[in-house]
C-alpha cells in the first residue's frame, strides 16, 4: 500500500449551481450561488466568475444576505456549520456550528441576529421529519462559535426548501407540506394551519410545490403541482381566510418570487417560461425558451435583476424589463452523462453531453461553459414523458478534427433511431462542421465507439448490439471536393455481442470483446490475428497499454478479475482479482487509473500495466459508483518527487461521482500554488474598481509590459497624482463641480503622475546602464516600447545623426515620456 | 324491490328558459328568479331553495329586472311596462306604462319608498311608491344615451346610474348629476363599439362599482368622481354584479360563464386600510350569466344556460351541511306530466301549448334490466295552442282520458276528448260556472267524475263533470284562513278524501262526503313537495322539500307509527344530502307496503317493513345485498332501495296495469338546443 501521502479528493466546480436560488446583492453588481460546497460570487453585468468562498466541508445548501450589513452573506451546509461572509473580499468573517445537518437557511429584517434553519429533527435521519428552528446568533468575538440554542418554529415542514418563506417584515413565518399551509405568527406565537383536498372534481392537483411572501401586503402565494397559482389573504382567521387562483402553467410551479416592491409576481416551471404576474390585476407577462425548467427565481432588492436558475445548471440574469443580460452557464447535467467525459485535443476542453441534443464544451481551468454544439438539430420540447433525441456516444480522433456522435431515440429496440454523424472541425468557423450522417448505422443500440489511435489514417469502429462491428472510413471520392464517411469493413464473431473496443496505442492493433472472448484484428487487412479468453465472465472493459507498455492489453471481466494480456506472446501476463468497472489509460504515460465498485463507495487503483502493484491506491474517493472519468493532460508538468503523486505530473484524473459531481485529485503542491495565486489575485483597494479604474488599469497595463518580468515581486505602480484622482472617483458626484472644471485638473494629474515616475525609472535604469551598451540599450527600449514606435520612428527620421550625447540623452528622455494617456483620453472620448 | 314494466318517456321536449333577473330579499330569505319568458319563480332560501311560488308568464314580455320594496315584488321589461306581483295569488297585480320606452332597470330604494327605472330614452323616472300602488313623481335630468344600470346609494339620497361609456351620480334631491364618469373602451374590441356598463353598485362608503363590456369591474370613489381601482375579470362582458349585505363581498358574473368574488378586505393584517381584491373564481355556467346575488351563506347565479347554481361560500357557513353543498336547480320543483292512468295518455305542459300522448305498447316478457319489443309506437294526439297570451299555470288530464283542463292567470278551459279508433277530437265546454275563472292548481277526482280547482284563499272548488256539461258543487275552505295559494292537490283512491298544501306549508284534508274540513295536518317548518293518499289505508303520505316524510293518518288524525319512527330514528344522511326534492308519490298496489318516490336523479321505493338504515350503515346497498347470502341478506337490508337507472327524470307516474311512466329530459338535449356560448380558447385544444 501506498503513502496517500498529500494527495486528496477536491470537488473542482463543474457541480451544480442550481441547487438552491442564488442571490443577487444590494448594488445588483453580484450574484452569489452555491456550487458544491462553495459559494460562488459571478458578476452580474460580465457573467465573469470572480471569486468563491471556500471553507465549508460538504454540500452548501442555502445562502443569504445578512439583513443588518448588505456586505455579508450567510451561508449553511450539510456540515453542520453557518458561515458569515464579507463576499466582496471574499473573506470568511465567523462560523457558527450546530451539529446538525441543514438544509435551508432563511432570514428577515425584522428578527436581527436571528436565522431560521431547515433542518432535520434528529441527528441522524437526513430524509425524514424536518423542523425549522430559530436560532439566535451569539455575539463573541470569537471566529468559531458553536450555537446549542435551538428554538423550534415549525414542525413537520416539507423537505423542500422553497415550501417556507419569512412573511412581511418578518411578522409570520409560513410553510407548507403536502397540502397543508402553516403560518406561525411570531407576534402570537400561534399558528395557523389551512388545507386543501388532495384533488377536486375537475382533477386538480393540489399538492403545495413552493411559496412566497408579499413583501409589502399580508398576502401568501403558493404553487401547486397542476400548475395553480393561489395567493392567500385574510389568514389570521381560520374562517374568513380567502384565495385567488391563477392558473397559466401547466405542469407544476417550480418557483414563486414577489419582486422587491410587491408590484409583480413571478413563476416558473417545467415550460421554461417565466411568467410575471402584475400584483392586483390581471395581466401577465412571459419570457419564454429560457432553456431548462426553472427551479427558483430570485430578484435583486433593488428591483432592478431578476435572477433564474435552471435544471441545466444555468442562471439566467434577467433585467427587470424581462430582457435577458447575462446567462451563467455551469457543467450542464442532466439526469444522466450518457457520452463518456471526453477532452477536446484541441482546446482541451472537457466534451460531454449537455443541454438536451447538444455535446458542451467545458473549460475546466477557467470552470466554465465554453459552448454547446447541437448534435440533434431538432427543436427540444420540454414537456415530461417524450421521447426525444438524445446523444448517447461521441468520440474525438487523436488530433481533433473530427467528432463522431451517436444519437438515438426510442426505449424499445422495436422503434429505435440511430443517427451516426461524423463532424469534421473547420478551421475558418473554429467548431465542428457535419460532414456524413448516417442513418440506421447499426441495427440495434450501438455500445461502444473509437476512433483509430494513429495518426496518418482516420478510423472509427462501432460496436452495437445487433452482433457486427463496423469499421468506418473516410471516402476518397474524385468528383468532389469534400469525402465523406463510409462503411469499410463489417466483422462479427460467431454471432456474440460486442462490447468494447480498442486501438492499440500506434493503432495496428484493434481489440473488440464479444462477451467473454478478445478478438485482435489487424485494421489494415482485416484479419482475424487472435483470440484471447479467460473465463469465466464477460468483458468489461478494455484497454491497451501505452508508451513503453503498449504490448500490454487490459481487460476486466464482470467476474471481478482484472487481467493483463502480452500481446506478444498471447498469454496472460498477471491477472488479478478486483471488481473494476472502469479502465482508464493515461494518454501520456503507460499510467492506468481502475475503479473499483464496492457496495457503497468507489476504490481507485492506479498501476502500471507491466507489473501487478498498484502506484497508487485511494479508498473510497466518492459514495457510490464513478460513473465516468478522464485524464486530462496539463498544460505544464509538475515537478514532484514524491513516488505517490507522481502519477498526477504529467495528467490530472477527473472523475463523475454517482451524485454527478465533477472530482479531482489535488496534491499539496498545488493547492499551496493555489493559494498563492489566489493571494496575487487579491485587489489592490487603493482603488476603488470602477470604469475608471478598468481605463487606468488598461492603461497601466500597457505601460508596465516591459518591466513586468516578474509579477509576483512587482508592487503596480500607483500614479503620483492618485490624491486628485482618489478625491474626483471617490466624492459623490453631486457635490463635485462641473466636470469642464475637474477635467483639466485631472488630466494634469495623470499626465505629471506619469512622466513624473518614468522619468524616475529611466534615470535609474540610465544610471545603471553603461555608456558604452548605449546603442543596444536603445534597441531594446524601443522593443518594448512598442506602443510608442511609430511616433518615435517619426523622430528619429527627422534628427540629423549629428548630436551631442547630451542632446541625445535630452531628446530620448522627451521620446520616453508616454503619451499614451492621449490615447486612453481619446479613446474613453470617443 | 318490486319489478316494474317501465315506460320510458323522452318525447316530452321541456325547454326551461335562461335566467335573466334575480332579486333577493334579506329579511324572508326569498329569491325572485326571472326568466326569459317572462315567468319569476320565488324560491325560498332557507328550505333547500324550494320554488315555491311561479308566476308563469306571457309572450312577449321579457323581464329586464326585478326589484324587492318591501315585501312587494317589482319587474320592468323592454315593453315599457312596470309590473307589481300579486305574491300570495301567483300573478301580475298590475302593469304601468312608464312612458319612457324600453326600460333596462328598476331598482329600489332601502327605504322603500321610491322606485327608479333606468329607460331607454336616457331617464331616470322616480316612483312613488303607494300602497297597493306606484306612482310617477318625476324624471331626473335627462341624460343621452340609455339607462342601463342603476344603483341607489343606501341613504337613498344619490343614484348611480350606468350609461353607455360613462356612469352618471344622480343627486336625487335636485334631480342633477354630480359626477360623470367615463368609461374607458378597452383595448380588446374596436374602439368604435361602445362599452356598456351593465351593471353599478353604490356602496355605503360611496365607493361605486361597475361592471362594463369591455370585461373591466372598476372601482370609483363618488367624492372625486375618479376612479380608484380597476380589475380586469374577462375578455368578454361583466353582466352582472351583486355585492353582499355586509358590503365586504362582491361578485361578478361574467358572459364567460364565470363567477368573480371580489372582497373588501385589509391588505395588511390587523389595520384598517381596506382594499378590494380579487380572491375566487367559480365556473359553474356554460353560457353568460345574466344575474348573480350573493345572498348571506352563498353566491346565486343564473344565466343563459337556464340553471340556477347555487355555490356556497364555505367561509360564512358554520356547520356542513346539506345546505352548504354545491346546488343546481335544473327542472321545476312542480309537475308539468299529468297521466291518464286508465286509457294510457300523458298530458306535457308547455309554457303555451300541450301535447297529448298516448303511450306505446310492447309484447312478450322479458328478462329484468333489458327493454321489451314495441308493439305500438307512442302517438302525438293532440296538440293544443293556448288562446291569449298568457303562459299556462296548470293542466291536468283526468284518469279516463276523456277530460282536459288548463288554466292560465285569467281563464281556466275545459276540454272534452273523444276518442274513437284513431279520429281524436275535442270540444270546449262553454258555460263553466263562474268559480272557475282561473285556478292555481287542477285535480280530478281518481273516477273522473269531478273536477277540484284550486282557488284564491286556499279554498277549492268542487265541479261534477257529466256528459253534457259541468257543475259547480261545493267550495271548500281552510279553517286557518291562509290567503295564500294552493301548489298541491290529491285525492284518494275511493273518492273521499281530498288533499291540500299551500305555499304556507299548511296540508289540509277534506272529506269530499262531508264537503268539509277534515282536519289539518300540523305544519311543518318546510315546504311540501309532494303528497298522496294510499290506496288501500287512506293514509296520506307527504314529503317535504327538506327530504323528510311524513305519513299521516286521516282516520286517527294523526302521525302514523311508522312516521314516528323515521323522525325517532332520523333519515340517513345520504338521503337528506340530496339536492333535489321528491316530485311524486306514489304506491305499489301489489305491495300495501311499498312507498314509491323519485326525484330528478333517482327512483326509490320505501318498504315500511324494513327497519330504516342507521346513519352509519351503507345507503347505496343494492349490490352489496346481491353478493351476501340470503339468511345475511336480511340483516344487512334496509327500507331504502335506489334505483338509479333513469337521468334526469322529469316524471314518473304509475299506470293502471302497475307499469310505470319515467319521463326523462336528458340534460344534452337541452344544452344542444341553447345557443352557442362564447367562443373560449381553452388549453391543449
Amino acid at each position: 500500500m501506498v503513502e496517500k501521502s498529500d494527495i486528496r479528493v477536491v470537488r473542482c466546480g463543474g457541480s451544480k449551481i442550481n441547487l438552491r436560488a442564488p442571490i443577487i446583492s444590494y448594488d445588483s453588481r453580484y450574484v452569489l450561488c452555491t456550487s458544491g460546497d462553495l459559494v460562488k460570487v459571478y458578476s452580474t453585468r460580465t457573467e465573469e466568475w470572480i471569486h468563491t468562498l471556500q471553507a465549508h466541508t460538504n454540500q452548501i445548501t442555502g445562502i443569504a444576505l445578512n439583513p443588518a450589513n448588505h456586505l455579508q452573506v450567510y451561508s449553511c451546509s450539510v456540515d453542520g456549520t453557518v458561515k458569515l461572509w464579507d463576499f466582496i473580499d471574499g473573506i470568511l468573517i465567523k462560523t457558527f456550528v450546530f451539529g446538525y445537518p441543514l438544509f435551508s437557511l432563511y432570514v428577515s429584517k425584522k428578527h436581527e441576529g436571528v436565522i431560521f434553519l431547515h433542518c432535520p429533527v434528529t441527528k441522524k435521519s437526513e430524509d425524514e421529519a424536518f423542523q425549522l428552528v430559530a436560532v439566535n446568533l451569539p455575539k463573541s468575538a470569537e471566529q468559531e462559535v458553536e450555537v446549542k440554542e435551538l428554538k423550534a418554529v415549525l414542525f413537520d415542514i416539507s423537505s423542500n426548501p422553497s415550501c417556507t418563506a419569512v412573511g412581511r417584515e418578518g411578522e409570520y413565518i409560513a410553510s407548507a407540506n403536502h397540502l397543508k399551509l402553516h403560518i406561525y405568527f411570531f407576534r402570537k406565537q400561534r399558528t395557523y394551519s389551512f388545507s386543501l383536498n388532495a384533488t377536486d372534481k375537475k382533477g386538480a392537483r393540489n399538492v403545495f410545490t413552493c411559496i412566497a411572501c408579499h413583501p409589502k401586503e399580508d398576502c401568501i402565494g403558493t404553487g401547486h403541482e397542476d400548475g395553480k397559482i393561489r395567493l392567500w389573504r385574510n389568514f389570521n382567521n381560520k374562517k374568513e381566510c380567502t384565495h385567488s387562483t391563477m392558473h397559466w402553467h401547466h405542469n407544476a410551479v417550480n418557483t414563486l418570487c414577489f419582486t422587491a416592491e410587491g408590484t409583480n409576481l413571478l413563476s416558473g416551471g417545467l415550460e421554461s417560461v417565466l411568467v410575471q404576474w402584475h400584483y392586483g390585476g390581471d395581466k401577465k407577462e412571459f419570457l419564454p425558451r429560457l432553456g431548462g425548467s426553472i427551479l427558483h427565481i430570485s430578484t435583486s432588492p433593488d428591483g432592478q435583476l431578476f435572477c433564474t436558475s435552471h435544471s441545466d445548471n444555468k442562471i439566467t440574469v434577467i433585467e427587470s424589463s424581462l430582457k435577458v443580460s447575462a446567462v451563467i452557464q455551469g457543467l450542464v447535467k442532466g439526469d444522466e452523462v450518457l457520452t463518456d467525459l471526453m477532452i477536446d485535443p484541441r482546446s482541451k476542453s472537457l466534451v460531454l453531453n449537455g443541454k438536451p441534443g447538444h455535446l458542451q464544451f467545458y473549460s475546466l481551468l477557467r470552470d466554465k461553459h465554453l459552448y454547446n454544439l447541437d448534435i440533434v438539430q431538432q427543436e427540444y420540447i420540454y414537456e415530461a414523458g417524450l421521447d426525444q433525441f438524445e446523444v448517447v456516444k461521441a468520440a474525438f480522433d487523436v488530433k481533433g478534427s473530427w467528432l463522431a456522435t451517436v444519437e438515438q431515440r426510442g426505449k424499445k429496440s422495436s422503434d429505435l433511431e440511430i443517427f451516426l454523424k461524423l463532424w469534421a472541425f473547420d478551421e475558418q468557423t473554429q467548431s465542428f462542421v457535419l460532414n456524413t450522417s448516417i442513418a440506421a448505422a447499426h441495427e440495434d443500440q450501438i455500445m461502444s465507439m473509437c476512433f483509430s489511435s494513429s495518426e496518418e489514417t482516420t478510423m472509427l469502429v462501432t460496436t452495437a448490439k445487433d452482433c457486427q462491428f463496423k469499421a468506418w472510413v473516410q471516402g476518397s471520392e474524385a468528383d468532389t471536393q469534400q469525402s465523406f464517411w463510409s462503411c469499410d469493413f463489417v466483422g462479427s464473431y460467431h454471432n456474440l455481442r460486442p462490447t468494447n473496443c480498442s486501438f492499440s496505442a500506434d493503432g495496428s492493433l484493434l481489440a473488440v470483446s464479444f462477451q467473454e472472448v478478445i478478438t485482435i484484428w489487424s485494421p489494415e487487412t482485416w484479419e482475424l490475428l487472435s483470440t484471447l479468453c479467460q473465463p469465466p465472465g464477460e468483458i468489461r472493459d478494455l484497454c491497451f497499454g501505452r508508451l513503453s507498455c503498449s504490448k500490454y492489453l487490459l481487460g476486466t471481466t464482470t467476474k471481478n478479475l482484472l487481467c493483463c494480456w502480452n500481446l506478444l506472446t498471447c498469454a496472460l501476463e498477471w491477472c488479478s482479482s478486483l471488481d473494476v468497472g472502469t479502465l482508464l489509460p493515461d494518454p501520456l504515460s503507460e499510467n492506468v487509473a481502475a475503479f473499483s465498485y464496492q457496495p457503497t463507495h468507489t476504490d481507485l487503483f492506479v498501476f502500471r500495466p507491466s507489473e501487478p502493484r498498484p502506484l497508487f491506491a485511494h479508498k473510497s474517493v466518492c459514495s457510490g459508483k464513478v460513473h465516468r472519468a478522464v485524464f486530462v493532460p496539463r498544460e505544464e508538468l509538475l515537478a514532484r518527487c514524491d513516488e505517490g503523486s507522481q502519477w498526477l505530473n504529467r495528467s490530472q484524473l477527473y472523475f463523475l461521482s454517482q451524485a454527478m459531481d465533477l472530482l479531482t485529485f489535488s496534491t499539496a503542491t498545488e493547492d499551496d500554488r493555489m493559494l498563492a495565486a489566489s493571494k496575487r489575485l487579491v485587489v489592490d483597494d487603493s482603488v476603488a474598481v470602477t470604469p475608471f479604474y478598468l481605463l487606468l488599469g488598461k492603461h497601466r497595463q500597457q505601460q508596465e509590459k516591459p518591466n513586468t518580468s516578474n509579477p509576483v515581486t512587482h508592487k503596480p505602480q500607483l500614479p503620483q497624482g492618485s490624491v486628485a484622482i482618489k478625491e474626483l472617483l471617490h466624492t459623490a458626484a453631486h457635490v463635485l463641480p462641473a466636470a469642464s472644471v475637474l477635467c483639466s485638473l485631472f488630466v494634469t494629474s495623470l499626465l505629471i503622475s506619469n512622466t513624473g515616475v518614468r522619468e524616475e525609472m529611466d534615470s535609474s535604469e540610465q544610471e545603471m546602464d553603461s555608456e558604452k551598451e548605449e546603442e543596444d540599450s536603445e534597441e531594446e527600449i524601443e522593443a518594448c516600447d512598442s506602443q510608442q514606435e511609430l511616433r518615435a520612428q517619426g523622430s528619429v527620421d527627422e534628427v540629423t545623426p549629428k548630436l551631442s550625447k547630451a542632446q541625445e540623452k535630452e531628446l530620448r528622455k522627451v521620446r520616453k515620456t508616454d503619451f499614451s494617456w492621449m490615447t486612453g483620453l481619446i479613446d474613453s472620448k470617443s | 324491490m318490486g319489478e316494474f314494466k317501465v315506460h320510458q318517456v323522452r318525447f316530452f321536449e321541456y325547454m326551461p328558459t335562461g335566467i335573466r333577473a334575480l332579486a333577493f330579499h334579506a329579511q324572508n330569505e326569498k329569491m325572485a328568479v326571472a326568466r326569459m319568458d317572462g315567468s319569476v319563480e320565488i324560491c325560498d332560501c332557507s328550505d333547500n331553495f324550494f320554488q315555491e311560488k311561479v308566476i308563469p308568464g306571457r309572450e312577449q314580455s321579457g323581464i329586464e329586472a326585478l326589484s324587492w320594496v318591501g315585501d312587494r315584488l317589482f319587474s320592468a321589461g323592454l315593453n315599457g311596462e312596470i309590473a307589481e306581483y300579486d305574491l300570495t295569488n301567483q300573478k301580475v297585480k298590475y302593469t304601468i306604462d312608464a312612458y319612457g320606452g324600453p326600460i333596462w332597470t328598476i331598482t329600489g330604494n332601502k327605504q322603500g319608498t321610491h322606485l327608479a327605472v333606468g329607460c331607454e330614452d336616457g331617464n331616470v323616472k322616480l316612483f312613488e311608491v303607494i300602497e297597493d300602488k306606484i306612482q310617477f313623481e318625476r324624471n331626473l335630468n335627462r341624460q343621452k344615451g340609455r339607462i342601463i344600470s342603476l344603483s341607489w346609494h343606501p341613504s337613498g339620497s344619490k343614484i348611480a346610474a350606468g350609461m353607455m361609456d360613462m356612469i352618471q351620480v344622480f343627486n336625487v334631491e335636485t334631480g342633477n348629476s354630480i359626477h360623470r364618469m367615463l368609461v374607458d373602451r378597452g383595448l380588446r374590441r374596436s374602439r368604435s363599439e361602445e362599452c356598456v356598463v351593465w351593471s353599478v353598485v353604490y356602496l355605503s362608503d360611496g365607493t361605486i362599482i361597475s361592471g362594463d363590456s369591455a370585461g373591466m369591474v372598476k372601482m370609483w370613489d363618488d367624492c372625486t368622481g375618479t376612479l380608484i381601482k380597476s380589475h380586469s375579470v374577462t375578455k368578454s362582458d361583466v353582466l352582472a354584479l351583486s355585492v353582499s349585505q355586509k358590503e365586504d363581498s362582491l361578485v361578478a358574473g361574467t358572459s364567460e360563464g364565470c363567477v368573480v368574488q371580489f372582497q373588501f378586505i385589509s391588505v395588511v393584517l390587523e389595520k384598517d386600510e381596506k382594499e378590494w381584491v380579487r380572491t375566487r373564481t367559480f365556473k359553474n355556467h356554460t353560457h353568460d350569466i345574466r344575474a348573480v346575488a350573493e345572498i348571506t351563506t352563498a353566491v346565486v347565479s343564473g344565466g343563459m344556460d337556464t340553471q340556477l347554481v347555487v355555490r356556497p361560500l364555505l367561509d360564512k357557513v358554520e356547520v356542513r351541511s346539506t345546505a352548504s353543498a354545491l346546488r343546481k336547480i335544473l327542472f321545476p320543483h312542480r309537475r308539468l306530466v299529468s297521466c291518464a292512468k286508465k286509457a294510457g295518455l300523458m298530458l306535457f305542459q308547455y309554457p303555451s301549448h300541450l301535447e297529448l300522448w298516448r303511450l306505446g305498447e310492447s309484447e312478450g316478457q322479458s328478462t329484468p334490466g333489458s327493454s321489451l319489443p314495441i308493439r305500438r309506437k307512442p302517438e302525438k294526439l293532440l296538440f293544443l295552442k293556448v288562446k291569449g297570451e298568457e303562459h299556462i299555470r296548470c293542466s291536468v288530464v283526468s284518469p279516463c282520458g276523456e277530460w282536459i283542463a288548463y288554466s292560465t292567470a285569467s281563464s281556466l278551459r275545459l276540454y272534452r276528448l273523444h276518442c274513437d279508433n284513431n279520429n281524436v277530437s275535442i270540444t270546449k265546454m262553454s258555460k263553466l260556472p263562474k268559480v272557475l275563472s282561473s285556478a292555481n292548481q287542477l285535480c280530478f277526482s281518481p273516477d273522473s267524475s269531478h273536477l277540484f280547482s284550486a282557488s284564491t284563499e286556499s279554498s277549492v272548488h268542487i265541479v261534477s263533470l257529466n256528459q253534457l256539461g259541468c257543475k259547480y258543487v261545493a267550495t271548500l275552505k281552510p279553517k286557518s284562513g291562509s290567503k295564500q295559494a294552493i301548489n298541491l292537490l290529491t285525492a284518494s283512491e275511493d273518492g273521499n278524501w281530498l288533499a291540500s298544501a299551500n305555499s304556507d306549508h299548511e296540508v289540509q284534508v277534506y272529506n269530499l262526503q262531508k264537503r268539509k274540513t277534515h282536519c289539518t295536518v300540523p305544519i311543518y317548518s318546510s315546504a311540501v313537495s309532494a303528497i298522496a293518499f294510499h290506496p288501500t289505508t287512506n293514509c296520506l303520505f307527504m314529503v317535504h322539500a327538506d327530504q323528510q316524510m311524513f305519513e299521516f293518518s286521516i282516520e286517527q288524525k294523526q302521525y302514523t307509527d311508522w312516521s314516528r319512527s323515521v323522525q325517532r330514528n332520523k333519515l340517513h344522511h345520504i338521503w337528506l344530502e340530496r339536492d333535489t326534492p321528491v316530485t311524486n308519490v306514489m304506491f305499489d298496489p301489489k305491495n300495501p307496503s311499498h312507498v314509491i318516490l323519485h326525484d330528478m336523479y333517482m327512483l326509490c321505493v320505501i318498504d315500511k317493513s324494513l327497519p330504516l338504515p342507521e346513519n352509519s350503515s351503507q345507503f347505496y346497498n343494492q349490490l352489496t345485498l346481491k353478493s351476501l347470502p340470503a339468511e345475511e341478506r336480511k340483516f344487512y337490508s334496509h327500507a331504502f332501495k335506489i334505483c338509479k337507472t333513469f337521468r334526469a327524470i322529469l316524471c314518473v307516474e304509475q299506470m293502471l296495469d302497475q307499469s310505470l311512466v319515467v319521463v326523462e329530459r336528458p340534460l344534452t338535449d337541452i344544452t344542444t338546443q341553447l345557443p352557442a356560448p362564447i367562443k373560449q380558447k381553452k388549453f391543449a385544444t
